[in-house]
């Protein structure tokens, strides 16, 4: 098993957490009152899943999670913004060695560097990618989905930096610490 | 809470006859041309071919009339921003200027601007029966074993059939979740201001994150112990064999996907232009 890319754990991560994606999407979705915005929690938790579980893990819960959501809530995936979703998760994941969360500890600094990618990460997808490909896929009005994504990009942010960090501190705090034990004399 | 979604309907049509394989394969023919081109022509040849396809798989529509409606909503929507946003678009594109009638400023209403946005629709009325056919004909397991048949590794096809097979249940977990914290006095509903419902939001998803980590824990140790991902291979109960009707189909679409590029691509662009 050492040198397969994917381990059983990987696998189920990826099924359990694109089920969660497409439950969370579909369900706990905040309307912001202005038509058509949201706070999407399913990103906040994609952001979870990524850093813990490694980068493709995440870009995998993303691309499989929004497909389905769209296929099976929508009737069709609007594949421009489901690439978007996984390119998301991978880029997020690649931090997860530099996080390690399993050792059960998350503090500012780690923090800070988690919302910086996410940051960055995010505004390259949704501000880039997503509407270039629309408007390459689609050949929709440039102005419109430009804003669409400054819209949508701006909003899951805003998730994944108060949601994305909430989950990982209670997650880091579930883990044993590491060097927690100490051996007596 | 009881919102619908699309899922298998079992049925006896020639449709579902078909292999779970087949119809992933021609799902993805169908979105690629219906990305691809804006001919006219062909979107609305497709849409007359996708509709006489729906008929034909005796799904009734009612059955998806609630993402039927969805969908039209949201195209009407997605219209109006279009409008909004460039009312101009469709001369742009064309090169010509046929004005209906003024609206003042650049809001004047031409005819090329209504022709791009109805084939912006259309487009959408291709796609849309041939997706809602693959979702509701193909049954969930065979379906990941036509994602293995078709060259993708077979622990993904497997977390594909996991998530379809553990929708539902997080579905009832959210549910469960959600009831028990609105017994406790926690409110979702938009009566709460904004910043009080994210607090409230994070009260039901922390617990149906927690416990789906836990869910991880206990199906990959039992996948463990069965010996998942041992082989190279790994048959599929739902997977099932060619049968020549099959063949065809996958020929009848290679050909409509070969006609359809050659026919946009024809005069050097997508789109097709009548002015």
């Amino acid at each position: 098993m050492k040198n397969n890319l994917l381990s059983i754990k990987t696998i189920v991560a990826i099924g359990i957490g694109a089920a969660v994606f497409v439950i969370l999407g579909r369900f706990a979705v905040i309307p912001t009152g202005v038509p058509n915005t949201n706070f999407d929690t399913s990103y906040g938790f994609l952001a979870l899943m990524a850093v813990v579980f490694g980068p493709i893990a995440g870009g995998l819960i993303g691309l499989i999670g929004h497909a389905l959501k769209d296929a099976i809530f929508y009737g069709t995936p609007w594949w421009s913004w489901v690439l978007v979703s996984g390119i998301v998760g991978f880029l997020i994941g690649l931090v997860s060695k530099k996080i390690n969360i399993e050792a059960g500890n998350f503090n500012v600094k780690k923090m800070i560097l988690f919302n910086v990618v996410q940051i960055i990460v995010q505004a390259i997808g949704w501000f880039l990618i997503a509407p270039s490909l629309d408007v390459f896929i689609y050949a929709e009005p440039a102005n419109k989905v430009y804003l669409q994504g400054m819209v949508a990009g701006g909003l899951n942010m805003v998730t994944v930096a108060v949601l994305g960090t909430l989950l990982l501190g209670i997650y880091a705090k579930s883990r044993s610490q590491s060097g927690s034990l100490i051996k007596e004399d | 809470m009881a919102v619908e979604m699309l899922s298998y309907i079992d049925r006896q049509s020639p449709i579902h006859r078909l292999t779970g394989v087949t119809k992933l394969i021609c799902f993805m023919i169908w979105s690629s041309i219906a990305m691809l081109t804006y001919d006219t022509r062909i979107l609305v040849c497709l849409f007359l071919f996708s509709i006489f396809v729906f008929i034909i798989s005796k799904v009734k529509l009612k059955e998806v009339a609630f993402v039927l409606l969805f969908i039209l909503f949201f195209l009407m929507i997605n219209n109006v921003a279009i409008y909004v946003f460039s009312p101009q678009e469709g001369v742009k594109i064309y090169g010509t200027s046929h004005v209906l009638f003024e609206i003042g400023g650049r809001y004047t209403i031409t005819i090329e601007q209504l022709f791009y946005q109805m084939n912006v629709t259309l487009k959408y009325f291709t796609v849309i029966p041939a997706a809602i056919l693959f979702i509701v004909t193909t049954n969930p397991s065979e379906f990941a074993a036509s994602l293995n048949r078709i060259g993708v590794s077979y622990r993904i096809s497997y977390a594909v059939a996991l998530a379809l097979r553990y929708i539902p249940d997080i579905q009832r977990d959210f549910r469960n979740i959600s009831l028990s914290q609105q017994a406790r006095g926690i409110d979702m509903s938009r009566k709460e201001k904004l910043t009080k419902r994210i607090k409230n939001a994070a009260s039901i998803i922390v617990p149906l994150i927690l416990s789906s980590l836990d869910k991880i824990e206990v199906i990959s140790n039992a996948m463990e112990l069965r010996g998942f991902g041992k082989n190279k291979k790994r048959s599929w109960y739902r997977a099932r064999p060619f049968q020549k009707i099959d063949v065809i189909t996958i020929i009848l679409f290679v050909l409509i996907l070969l006609v359809s590029f050659y026919v946009t691509l024809h005069d050097g662009n997508r789109f097709y232009n009548p002015f």
